[in-house]
Formats: structure tokens, C-alpha cells, sequence
């Protein structure tokens, strides 16, 4: 990426957090309604040590789900494009657990799983295998009719054709699923600690913020919410690292124009 | 020796189009065969029959036991995630061969296509004419007995197209390997046949077959001599008597 292109960004953010900052003094807005810049940055600077424990919590939840949703989606999605009757049978199921608002079911699992970690991370997962999932079932039905016949022609096991033409082929659509299930994935975490509303030592960001709002400590609600932000964005780019090096030698998603 | 015969073979597919009727075909060791006519007259149907990719609704296609096919799509058709040496060992690969031997003989392969030095390339990083070049190997790296063609030149240029039908020949003069190459141009099949097989349309049939006389491997200026002139006007004849039909 050229500097140009990370300049233009930054210069944006730069005039919107001093507009914003201007505008909370010029007004004497007070920071238990809404803090400004200066006053969140020294939030997140004096609780780091809180903070950062938190943003471990939540990562490592939003990570493992992430995994989760990766492996049982990917090999779901394996066994879906073996049989259409498979496919047929159970897909719907995935459709259910999928538009059934987490919000809905997170309470229901915690009553269910006694470990509150646990919990958390099959809401999170709930929430990001289906990207994963329909986006691998596509990407493995989606092998060129040209290519299968060649396979067939020269003798392919069942086996060859998935591991030598369908996996290859539906890797570009399972890292675009990748990418949405990241986002999701913390999502998931979040918005389950939110219904779970546990405190203790392994609280994760999203009870800072609960936290924060009950003692009217605003500025470190507004920190907590700028590392949510900063996860997200972060497991967005890294998850697009890992898309980009993957495809750039053969996928036009990944080609950079030429000239 | 025939190494593929087809006694009334008719096929109709589900949606009800009978694409071929009544064929019947000697494909005999050594012959560079061309299926000539136009568009839609099912020549796809039949290289597909031939290679047992399809099965005739009617009819019957026996095959020589021993047998190894070649078959080069009417598009490269590579993988595009791998590179040139990668796809041409496929064939190899899927037949559970030795990966050093893979390599080899693909590396051979290449090397036969003119296109030392490109092992490492991607399908995207090479010109269509090359990645044709990719596909022939591919086709060419299993050594086949039988090598079908399905308009394999279409989407070229000309120039590159004659560099392509020179060399083909030549393989096929070296090898003694049985081509079938379809196409829709005269001019193509007169250049490389020893047999050509007019189709005529709806339902896709044999209309006329006419031998070539002319020597093996094409005198340097055979493209402009008469003799050449003389036998694409014959076969141009008989392509429009087919179309006439
Ligand atoms: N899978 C299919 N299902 C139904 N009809 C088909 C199918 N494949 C081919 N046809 C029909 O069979 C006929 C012959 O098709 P085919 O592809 O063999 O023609 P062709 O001679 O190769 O044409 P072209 O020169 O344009 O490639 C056409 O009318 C086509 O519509
Ligand atoms: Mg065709």
C-alpha cells in the first residue's frame, strides 16, 4: 500500500477526534456525558493494567471461537458437499442457529453450560460458523464443470478431486467467509458477556463497559469501546493479510493492477 | 488397427436436443482424424463420447483396452493455484506416480511445448497461446495413445495458431500418437489432417469424409501451394453441401 493511500485515513480521524475534542470544551460538555478525546486517552492510559486484562479476555474468546467456527464450519461444510442429501438434510438447522438472534439464546446457554468462559465461546461461535460455513459449501459446489470432467478423464479418486480441485477452488470463498466470521466472532463475545454480565477477575471488555456505566466512569466506557474497535479492526486487517498472501499469485481478488 | 469405433451412436440429451444421430466411425492407430462443421452440430458431443466422458443414448462405442487419452479443452482449463509444472504433472499425479518422475516427465513435457523456463509460472502470468501450450503438455505429459482436441487453437492468433499446427505435427509424425482435433475451420483441418469427418447439423451426423493426400509432414510453403488451394476449395464444398443439407 502506498503512503498516500494510509494518509488519507488518518488524516480524517485526526480532523474528527480534534473537531471533536474543539467542540466538547468550546461547549464545556461535562465527561459524564461525553468525554472527549484527551480525557479517553488518559482513561485507557490510567487503566491500562484493567483494560488490557480485559482485551486479553475478550480476544482470546473472540480467537477461539473464530477456530472453533473454522474447523467445525470448514469440516461441515466438507461432509455438506459430499451429498447434496447431507447438505439438504442438515443445512436448514445451520440456517436456524444462524438468524436466531444470539441475544435470544445466550441466556438459555448459560443456564445450560455451568462455566461462564465456556458459554461465552459457544455463543461467539454460534454467531460466526454460518459465514464460514455457506461460504465453504458454495466454494466447494462451485468447481469448474471443465475441471471436474478433467479429473474424471485422467481417473480421480473421490478423494482427489476434493483435496486437488474442490478445496483449492473454495479457499478464496472460505477466507472471504473468514473475514465476515472474524468481525462476527467478536461480536458474539461481546454481546454474550453483555447478557452474561459476570464480573471477577476474567472479566473481558465488554463488563468494563456495564462496569464503567454503572460508576459513571464514562471515559473509561469510551476506552473500553475504542479497544472493541481497535480488536475489530485489527482481526479484520490480520484476517486480510492472511486472504491476501494466500491468493496473490493466482486469485484476481488478491492481483494488484498492474501500471 | 482401430483404436475407437462408434457403430450408431446417437445421443439426446435430457432436455430433449438429439445432438447426434446414426454415427458410425472407425478411429484407427496413427491417423490425424479432424471433425469439421459448424457450430452446434454437437463435434463437443462426440469428442466427448470418444473420450468416454459421456455415454451414447444409442448405439455402440467399443474401445481398445489399452488405451491412454489425452484431452485438451476448447480452454487452457488449468488450475489456476498452481503453477505450469504443477498442473502439467496433474494426470501423473492422480495416476499415483512418484513425485520425482512427476516432475520429469513434466518438465519433458513443457520443455516439448516450448516452454522451458516457465515451470515456476502461473496460469495468470502466461499469455493464452502459452497456457494452451500448458494444457497440450498436460495432455501430451501421460504419453496417449489417443489425444483429443476440442478447438484447441480457436481463441488464438493466427500466427501463433500456424506455430501451434506446425508443431503438433511434427509431434504427431514423431510420436505415432492418434489425434482427433475438432475444429470449425477449413483451412485448419485441410493444414493438419490425414482424414476429415464433414458434419452437417440437427441432428449432428456425418455428412461427408474426405481422405487427404497430401504428404505427412507439410512441405515448407504447403499453406500457399495449390495443391493446398485446391484441397481446402474441396473440403469447403463439402462443408457447405453438409450445410446445405
Ligand atoms: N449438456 C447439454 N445439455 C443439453 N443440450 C446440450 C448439452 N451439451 C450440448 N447440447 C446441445 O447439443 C448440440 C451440440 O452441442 P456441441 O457442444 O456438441 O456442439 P459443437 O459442434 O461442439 O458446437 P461449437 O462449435 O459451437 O462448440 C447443441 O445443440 C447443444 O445445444
Ligand atoms: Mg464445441
Amino acid at each position: 500500500m502506498k503512503i498516500v493511500d494510509a494518509l488519507a485515513p488518518a488524516a480524517v480521524g485526526l480532523a474528527v477526534l480534534g473537531g471533536w475534542e474543539g467542540l466538547v470544551r468550546l461547549y464545556g460538555v461535562p465527561p459524564y456525558v461525553l468525554p472527549g478525546p484527551v480525557a479517553i486517552a488518559h482513561a485507557l492510559a490510567e487503566d491500562w493494567p484493567l483494560l488490557s486484562g480485559s482485551l486479553l479476555v475478550t480476544l482470546r474468546i473472540a480467537l477461539l471461537a473464530l477456530l472453533l467456527a473454522v474447523s467445525l464450519g470448514g469440516l461441515l461444510a466438507v461432509a455438506f458437499a459430499q451429498s447434496r442429501w447431507v447438505e439438504r438434510a442438515f443445512f436448514p438447522y445451520a440456517v436456524v442457529l444462524q438468524v436466531t438472534p444470539v441475544v435470544a439464546i445466550a441466556p438459555l446457554i448459560l443456564i445450560w453450560v455451568d462455566d461462564v468462559t465456556l458459554s461465552l465461546l459457544i455463543c461467539a461461535w454460534i454467531v460466526a460458523f454460518f459465514p464460514v460455513l455457506s461460504n465453504t459449501v458454495l466454494g466447494l459446489n462451485s468447481a469448474d464443470r471443465n475441471h471436474v470432467e478433467l479429473f474424471r478423464l485422467y481417473g480421480a479418486s473421490r478423494w482427489q478431486t476434493l483435496w486437488l480441485l474442490r478445496l483449492p477452488g473454495a479457499l478464496p470463498f472460505f477466507l472471504a467467509g473468514l473475514r465476515v466470521a472474524g468481525g462476527l466472532a467478536l461480536i458474539g463475545a461481546v454481546v454474550a458477556e453483555f447478557v452474561a454480565g459476570a464480573g471477577g477477575a476474567g472479566s473481558g471488555l465488554a463488563f468494563r463497559i456495564l462496569e464503567a456505566g454503572y460508576q459513571l466512569k464514562i471515559p473509561r466506557l469510551f476506552a473500553a469501546l475504542a479497544l472493541i474497535s481497535a480488536l475489530g479492526i485489527a482481526i479484520f486487517a490480520a484476517l486480510g493479510l492472511v486472504q491476501h498472501l494466500l491468493l496473490r499469485r493466482w486469485h484476481e481478488s488478491a492481483m494488484q493492477p498492474e501500471g | 488397427m482401430t483404436l475407437v469405433a462408434l457403430d450408431g451412436v446417437g445421443k439426446r440429451f435430457a432436455s430433449g436436443t438429439e445432438a447426434l444421430a446414426g454415427i458410425d466411425l472407425r478411429i484407427g492407430a496413427g491417423e490425424f482424424l479432424a471433425i469439421l462443421g459448424p457450430s452446434g452440430c454437437g463435434k463437443s458431443t462426440l469428442l466427448r463420447l470418444i473420450a468416454g466422458l459421456a455415454e451414447p443414448s444409442s448405439g455402440r462405442i467399443t474401445r481398445q483396452a489399452s488405451r491412454q487419452v489425452g484431452f485438451v479443452f476448447q480452454e487452457a482449463t488449468l488450475l489456476p493455484w498452481s503453477d505450469a509444472i504443477t498442473n502439467v504433472r496433474l494426470p501423473l499425479r492422480l495416476a499415483g506416480i512418484d513425485r520425482a518422475e512427476q516432475e520429469a516427465r513434466a518438465a519433458a513435457a513443457l520443455d516439448q511445448v516450448g516452454l522451458r523456463g516457465f515451470e515456476r509460472a502461473y496460469p495468470r502470468e502466461l499469455s493464452g497461446g502459452m497456457r494452451m501450450r500448458v494444457s497440450i503438455a498436460r495432455a501430451l505429459v501421460t504419453r496417449p495413445s489417443l489425444l483429443l482436441m476440442d478447438e484447441p487453437f480457436a481463441a488464438l492468433d493466427e500466427l501463433t495458431r500456424h506455430r501451434l499446427n506446425d508443431d503438433l505435427l511434427a509431434l504427431w509424425a514423431g510420436s505415432g500418437v492418434t489425434v482427433v482435433f475438432v475444429t470449425h475451420s477449413v483451412f485448419e483441418s485441410v493444414y493438419l489432417a490425414s482424414r476429415i469427418l464433414v458434419m452437417a447439423t440437427r441432428p449432428g451426423r456425418v455428412a461427408a469424409e474426405l481422405a487427404m493426400e497430401a504428404p505427412a509432414p507439410r512441405p515448407t510453403g504447403f499453406r500457399t501451394s495449390a495443391e493446398y488451394a485446391a484441397l481446402c476449395r474441396a473440403t469447403t464444398e463439402a462443408l457447405e453441401g453438409a450445410m446445405a443439407q
